[in-house]
């Protein structure tokens, strides 16, 4: 089988290494001044779903599984965070821990089944899955069906920090996102990265080689889907709202999306794709339905001539790993 | 009148028919996905949108173009197959030496888009299709009552999915197919023109998506999401069926229907989900799938 994606050759680690440094910091520091020139909580919104992009990132651009499921994952854990904060009163910071553990046990379940199957299969199985629980969310009683979980209070972080001044809200989103995706950077640069990108470059050869491939597979997804539910829960108390939308399939497509634009197998693509998709989103939202014709069309022409995406074919200009 | 486990028959032998219709429409489906599967390797996530645009195309036939159901039945599928064929030619040829994964991409990409297309020009809610008059009003079975268009539609998708099981095994053509499916190389080398069989099959696969939309118009509304949530259900089926054999996924397509329509009867809570729970099931019992073969 063909490799999914063509990862930029990297010449010297350190060197690129030391790129990559430059070009985080330069992105952090945009974040920070970004929110006295920009709209915090459209910032929010993209910061939230440039780490549901890098976490399904680790999955399809370094051990090369297709999700497109994910929205079960950002979704519910949406839910319980919503959930817990509004019903039961619970603070911030647990309700995030509690909405990203369920999303770690729902990936749990979701992983050891959609890994029984490869390549496309892995696809529909995700995808099924995650419509099963779209149809649980829209009957079940604590997910409000239509209406969702509406006014979720922001509470106080750790008792000290009022999240309900936008700055402030901001601030958190930011050292929770940038502290993902830094987990991301982490896993990836590990032994244990280097092991996924041998079973995504050749699955047959890594198992020859004494690799449980399977278990392999199945860690990778519980952190991938962890970590998406760490941005649905982060989500949820931004817009305080845990909704249906979050849910649906056309949320997995959305991330999707955002990562071959952005460039899949790349650090940063995920955040540049997640930027550029909420921003479309955003403007192009008085002409309705042609949004969904113009995310096709991206998607159609990613495939046919963009396959490194933005990130990814910059990269490749510059010969350095991004 | 009488009950069968506590449940009127007339309800029950209802949600018999019901499952039996939605599983017409899922092994049609299914059945399509399996053959463009076989020859070009990807899963078409268009599927759905094409089965969308199959009814549509026998709305706007009867519109603007006085065309009835019946001839719809044969215009509309090679029309939409048509298109199919063009979106091969265009897209999909250029994938063959990239990883499945990216047909997948395009095929959702372009699902999308048709999608969106329609909805700006026909909106959200369903056009109404009358049932031709042929076909109007029921019959009365002794135990239960069958509107005869619902009869109508179980019998065609039955003689369509078995023509094509038997065109695909056991005619030249067919094992042509098969030989094109198992080493395109060495057919080629016999000067068989393997890109244009690929290509034709694809538009096969299409027009019967299209043919099943058709066939959906006069009992679903036509709309433009009529086929997006559909298809995940097929994406299923076919999960539990594997892809291995055409007599499976006719097979699964119309059990699948009727085991959802005994769940609406005795635990109507679980309808939505239930194919999705054996799904579940099948891949921890049998991850290849009821009649797929192991990889």
């Amino acid at each position: 089988m063909e490799r999914v994606l063509n990862p930029p050759v990297a010449a010297r680690r350190r060197e690129t290494d030391a790129n990559l440094g430059i070009a985080m910091a330069v992105m952090v520091a945009l974040f920070v001044v970004a929110p006295f020139v920009v709209y915090p909580i459209f910032l929010m919104k993209a910061l939230c779903f440039a780490l549901f992009a890098c976490a399904f990132n680790l999955l399809i651009g370094y051990v090369g599984l297709a999700s497109f499921g994910h929205a079960l994952f950002f979704g519910w854990a949406s839910y319980f965070t919503a959930y817990v904060a509004k019903t039961w009163g619970w603070p911030p910071e647990l309700a995030v821990i509690l909405g990203t553990a369920a999303a770690a046990a729902l990936g749990a379940i979701a992983g050891t089944l959609a890994i029984r199957r490869q390549g496309i299969y892995f696809a529909m199985i995700t995808l099924a899955l995650a419509q099963m629980m779209y149809f649980f969310a829209l009957e079940a009683k604590f997910t409000g069906g239509e209406d969702g979980i509406q006014g979720v209070p922001r509470g106080r972080l750790f008792g000290l920090f009022d999240l309900s001044h936008e700055m402030t809200m901001y601030a958190f989103v930011l050292v929770v996102v940038v502290a993902g995706i830094l987990f991301i950077y982490r896993i990836i640069n590990s032994p244990f990265g280097e092991v996924l990108k041998a079973i995504r470059e050749n699955e047959q050869r890594c198992v020859s080689l004494g690799f449980h491939t399977d278990r392999y597979k199945l860690v990778a997804f519980v952190l991938s889907a962890t970590l998406a539910g760490l941005a649905g829960s982060m989500k949820s108390l931004v817009f305080q709202l845990a909704s249906l939308t979050d849910v649906h399939w056309t949320m997995s497509g959305d991330v999707l999306l955002m990562t071959l634009l952005g460039g899949l197998g790349t650090m940063l693509g995920p955040v540049v794709g997640a930027f550029v998709v909420i921003a479309m989103q955003n403007y192009l939202a008085p002409f309705g339905q042609w949004v969904l014709v113009i995310q096709g069309a991206i998607f159609v022409v990613c495939v046919l001539v963009f396959r490194r995406g933005i990130v990814g074919e910059l990269a490749h200009l510059l010969r350095v790993r991004l | 009148m009488f009950e069968i486990f506590g449940i009127p028959s007339q309800a029950l032998f209802g949600q018999l028919l019901l499952g039996l219709i939605n599983g017409s429409f899922y092994a049609l489906l299914s059945l399509g996905l399996a053959v463009i599967f076989g020859m070009l390797n990807i899963i078409n996530f268009t599927h759905g949108a094409q089965y969308m645009m199959g009814a549509f195309a026998a709305y706007l036939l009867l519109q603007y173009a006085g065309i009835n159901y019946w001839a719809a039945l044969v215009v509309a599928p090679i029309l939409i197959g048509a298109t199919g064929i063009l979106i091969e030619r265009l897209f999909l040829q250029h994938l063959r030496k990239l990883d499945p994964l990216y047909g997948l991409l395009l095929t959702f990409g372009l699902a999308l888009v048709i999608e969106g297309l329609f909805r700006n020009y026909y909106g959200s809610s369903g056009l109404p299709y009358q049932v031709p008059d042929a076909l109007r009003g029921g019959r009365n079975l002794g135990f239960m009552f069958l509107p005869n268009y619902r009869g109508w539609v179980i019998v065609l998708s039955l003689v369509v999915c078995l023509a094509t099981w038997f065109a695909i095994e056991r005619t030249r053509l067919g094992s042509y197919l098969r030989a094109a499916t198992e080493n395109p190389v060495l057919v080629r080398a016999f000067g068989i023109n393997v890109p244009r069989m690929v290509t034709l099959t694809y538009g096969f696969g299409v027009g019967l998506a299209a043919l099943a939309g058709v066939m959906a118009a006069p009992i679903y509304n036509v709309s433009p999401q009529m086929g997006s949530d559909l298809i995940i259900v097929v994406f299923a089926v076919v999960v539990i069926g594997g892809m291995g054999s055409i007599m499976g996924a006719i097979v699964t397509g119309f059990t699948l229907g009727i085991v959802e329509g005994l769940t609406k009867v005795f635990y109507p809570e679980a309808s939505n989900t239930v194919i999705f729970v054996i799904m579940a099931i099948v891949l921890l019992v049998r991850p290849a799938g009821l009649f797929g073969r192991t990889a």
